[in-house]
């Protein structure tokens, strides 16, 4: 719905029945499997071809292992992946080093994911020769020097080593890092959230200028929902394993139909004071139950304000297209939307 | 509302009359080092705080707003730190009160919930053995009363079937209910005082909606004073009175909030406004960052320490003592007063900054109200 007009049939990015499963293993010897943690149980999405798609969820959501099992640094249980028509979890170890040239990762902790020991000239390099680039060290050392000024560091950086970094210059580097071998798809998990305030913003305004000159495809996987606002074309929200609501993000964010997605925007502080003091909070009852045992029916029916006596409790509800590519997974969410169902009284503040 | 929280406390010292129940002048925190300069953390910060009144102190990591809410507890090591000033809580100094005494304000009297509830609970003692600790010390009660008076806190903080949680360790609770059992122990003596330092910061935006409102209750009924440490400005629009931002160890302005938001007249707050990207915006709003990081700063002596990252700033920066003052003669009207310490104070001197520099966070104050966000 929002591809570029040339690729308007094919996304870049298609997943379909995306799972996700631990198993859960007891005994010393004979490991039985008792049990599965459903990390992700089943999702289904698309992203158009230079468009950037926003998930949000709260921790232990499975939004994180979503985005590792795309890559398959970690292995799904089932579904599929397709990367610009490539069938990614049919691919050979070897197929799939040779694919990760096109997808690559921008992490949450740019310090974790550098190696303390290595330049970053080193760090940049290493992929490049892995991959076999064309031109050889000279033409590599090159490319560094243009991908560090290009995010912003200095030629002297090269030389240096993470720890000299300030949170904000190592995340730039964890992105020249993921941009090094000219990747099409790149998963930025929690891009920004170890960052302070203002560095926030210029990390994110990087990432928006690279794609514009590089024709970027992004899956940004974030809690803060005001940065997956501002950065997304399409929003996804996944609450236990599952997705609950997609749109368009102008379209979610003015018109939440969810349950579970109001309760989220109504509960992200805005920094004014004007509409603090005016909102309605929907306050949540209790925590995210496990994923290893998931509710019946619905996923979100045990702190849902709006749930019903029937269908919530036993019937799985599917994500349907409501309006042109707002889905929602709630049975109820025309009636919540009109306002003929109510929420509890005790969970609004 | 001040008056009947504090009678409620037998032995408690009063408030003399015209002073805050908590007061800090001029404090100033040196970490020393063998063989390395010292580093001022804290260079100079004064603040108040009354019963039933919440205080944010807002910064970036760096800023000096952790160590600021250390020294006023005193829980600062003694050997690596020099603390100067004076930090008046009802009328004592409790910088320069024997440790016996502080001891005994704290927990007591003066509250403090953490960031990290993992590493501020004790993982190998069961919660009710932590809760009941704090009543036993300070309050004096046997090992039954206090069982009972702890599991009556739990459910006071959202804790389902208390009675079974005390029974269990650290590990066994999520975050949110680790954070809000901290902030029991915090309350169990009633404290007239509670820092809460990025109480939820770690924490879920659903969750954290629910521990905010807990502690804004908590402020309403008991008329605690608290004194709130984040770097998330929608938190502090959501809950304080007032507003001081800090920025390399300095108060830079300090507001009420409505004023804060409506009208920041530093340059680094109208920068941090503009850096955020808000739920609420009408249509996409282009982000102001701030260039560079915290790291490029100026000594105080020589000059606004933000002056490096500012698009404003020029010589006239470039001068010790530039104080904490109204711009302006609304901003003094106000109360407390705005005070801001920056000589080209925003919206009050919009003179052109260097070509192509977009007035960082204009957006922020001249905003188009837009779709709001409510259920």
């Amino acid at each position: 719905m929002n591809a570029a007009p040339s690729d308007d049939a094919e996304p870049l990015l298609r997943v379909r029945g995306l799972k996700v499963h631990y198993p859960i293993r007891r005994g010393a010897l004979l490991q039985r499997t008792v049990g599965h943690v459903k990390a992700v149980d089943g999702v289904d999405l698309d992203v158009p071809r230079a468009s950037t798609y926003g998930l949000v969820g709260e921790s232990g959501c499975g939004k994180s292992t979503f985005g590792r099992a795309v890559l398959r640094l970690t292995e799904p249980t089932a579904g599929s992946v397709t990367v610009a028509g490539t069938d990614v979890l049919a691919l050979s170890p070897a197929e799939l080093r040779r694919a990760r040239v096109s997808m690559q990762m921008v992490f949450q902790d740019p310090l974790a994911s550098l190696d303390p020991r290595q330049s970053v000239e080193a760090a940049l390099v290493e992929p490049q020769k892995v991959h076999g680039m064309p031109g050889g060290p000279t033409a590599w050392r090159k490319r560094v020097t243009e991908l560090l000024e290009r995010v912003g560091l200095p030629a002297a950086a090269a030389a240096k080593y993470p720890h000299e970094f300030s949170g904000g210059q190592r995340q730039r580097i964890g992105i020249a890092r993921a941009l090094v071998l000219g990747p099409s798809l790149i998963i930025a998990d929690e891009p920004v959230s170890a960052l302070d305030v203002s560095v926030q913003a210029q990390v994110i305004t990087l990432l928006e200028e690279l794609q514009a000159e590089l024709g970027l495809t992004y899956l940004v996987i974030a809690h803060d929902l005001a940065v997956v606002r501002h950065m997304s074309r399409t929003v996804g929200v996944m609450y236990l394993g599952g997705l609950v609501e997609e749109a368009a993000t102008e379209e979610l964010y003015a018109r939440p139909l969810h349950p579970y997605t109001r309760a989220l925007l109504s509960a992200a502080p805005v920094p004014d004071p004007e509409v603090e003091e005016r909102r309605e909070r929907i306050l949540l009852q209790g925590d995210l139950p496990s994923p290893a045992a998931p509710p019946p029916g619905c996923r979100f029916q045990t702190r849902c304000p709006w749930r019903q006596p029937t269908r919530c409790a036993d019937e799985p509800p599917p994500l349907r297209e409501l309006t042109g590519g707002h889905r929602v997974a709630c049975h109820y969410a025309e009636e919540i939307e009109a306002g003929t169902l109510r929420p509890a009284a005790s969970a609004v503040a | 509302m001040s008056a009947a929280a504090d009678a409620r406390r037998a032995g408690a010292l009063p408030v003399p009359p015209g002073e805050s129940l908590l007061s800090v002048r001029d404090l100033r925190v040196q970490f020393v080092r063998r063989g390395a300069a010292p580093v001022t953390a804290v260079d100079g910060v004064s603040f108040d705080v009354g019963a039933g009144e919440i205080l944010g102190l807002v910064g970036e990591s760096g800023c000096g707003k952790s160590v600021t809410s250390l020294a006023v507890m005193g829980l600062l090591p003694r050997r690596s730190s020099r603390v100067s000033g004076e930090v008046r809580f009802a009328g004592r100094d409790l910088l320069t009160l024997p440790q016996q005494q502080l001891r005994d304000l704290r927990g007591r009297e003066l509250g403090m919930v953490f960031q990290d509830p993992m590493t501020s609970l004790n993982p190998v003692l069961t919660l009710g053995t932590q809760v009941t600790e704090v009543l036993r010390r300070h309050e004096g009660m046997g090992r039954r009363e206090a069982r009972e008076r702890a599991a009556d806190l739990l459910r006071g903080v959202g804790i389902p079937d208390p009675a079974r949680r005390l029974g269990e360790y650290p590990h066994q609770l999520s975050g949110g209910m680790r954070q809000r059992a901290l902030i029991a122990i915090a309350l169990a003596c009633r404290p007239r005082l509670l820092i809460a330092d990025e109480p939820t910061t770690a924490l879920d935006v659903t969750i954290q909606a629910q521990v905010l409102d807990l502690l804004q209750q908590l402020v309403r009924e008991s008329g605690t004073a608290m004194v709130l440490i984040t770097h998330d400005l929608g938190v502090v629009a959501g809950l304080c009175d007032r507003v001081d931002v800090l920025y390399a160890g300095r108060v830079v302005e300090s507001a009420n909030r409505r004023d804060l938001f409506a009208a920041p007249r530093h340059r680094y707050t109208q920068g941090l406004l503009g850096s955020v990207p808000r739920t609420d915006a009408n249509g996409k709003v282009p982000l102001t960052p701030i260039p560079g990081s915290v790291r490029d700063m100026l000594p105080w002596a020589d000059g606004c320490a933000f002056l490096p990252r500012c698009h404003r700033g020029d010589d006239a920066c470039r001068t010790a003592g530039i104080d904490l003052e109204p711009r302006a003669g609304a901003d003094a009207a106000s109360t407390p007063p705005h005070r801001a310490r920056c000589v080209h104070p925003a919206g009050l001197d919009d003179a052109p900054g260097p070509a192509g520099a977009q007035p960082a966070g204009a957006h922020a104050v001249a905003r188009p109200d837009g779709a709001e966000v409510r259920p």
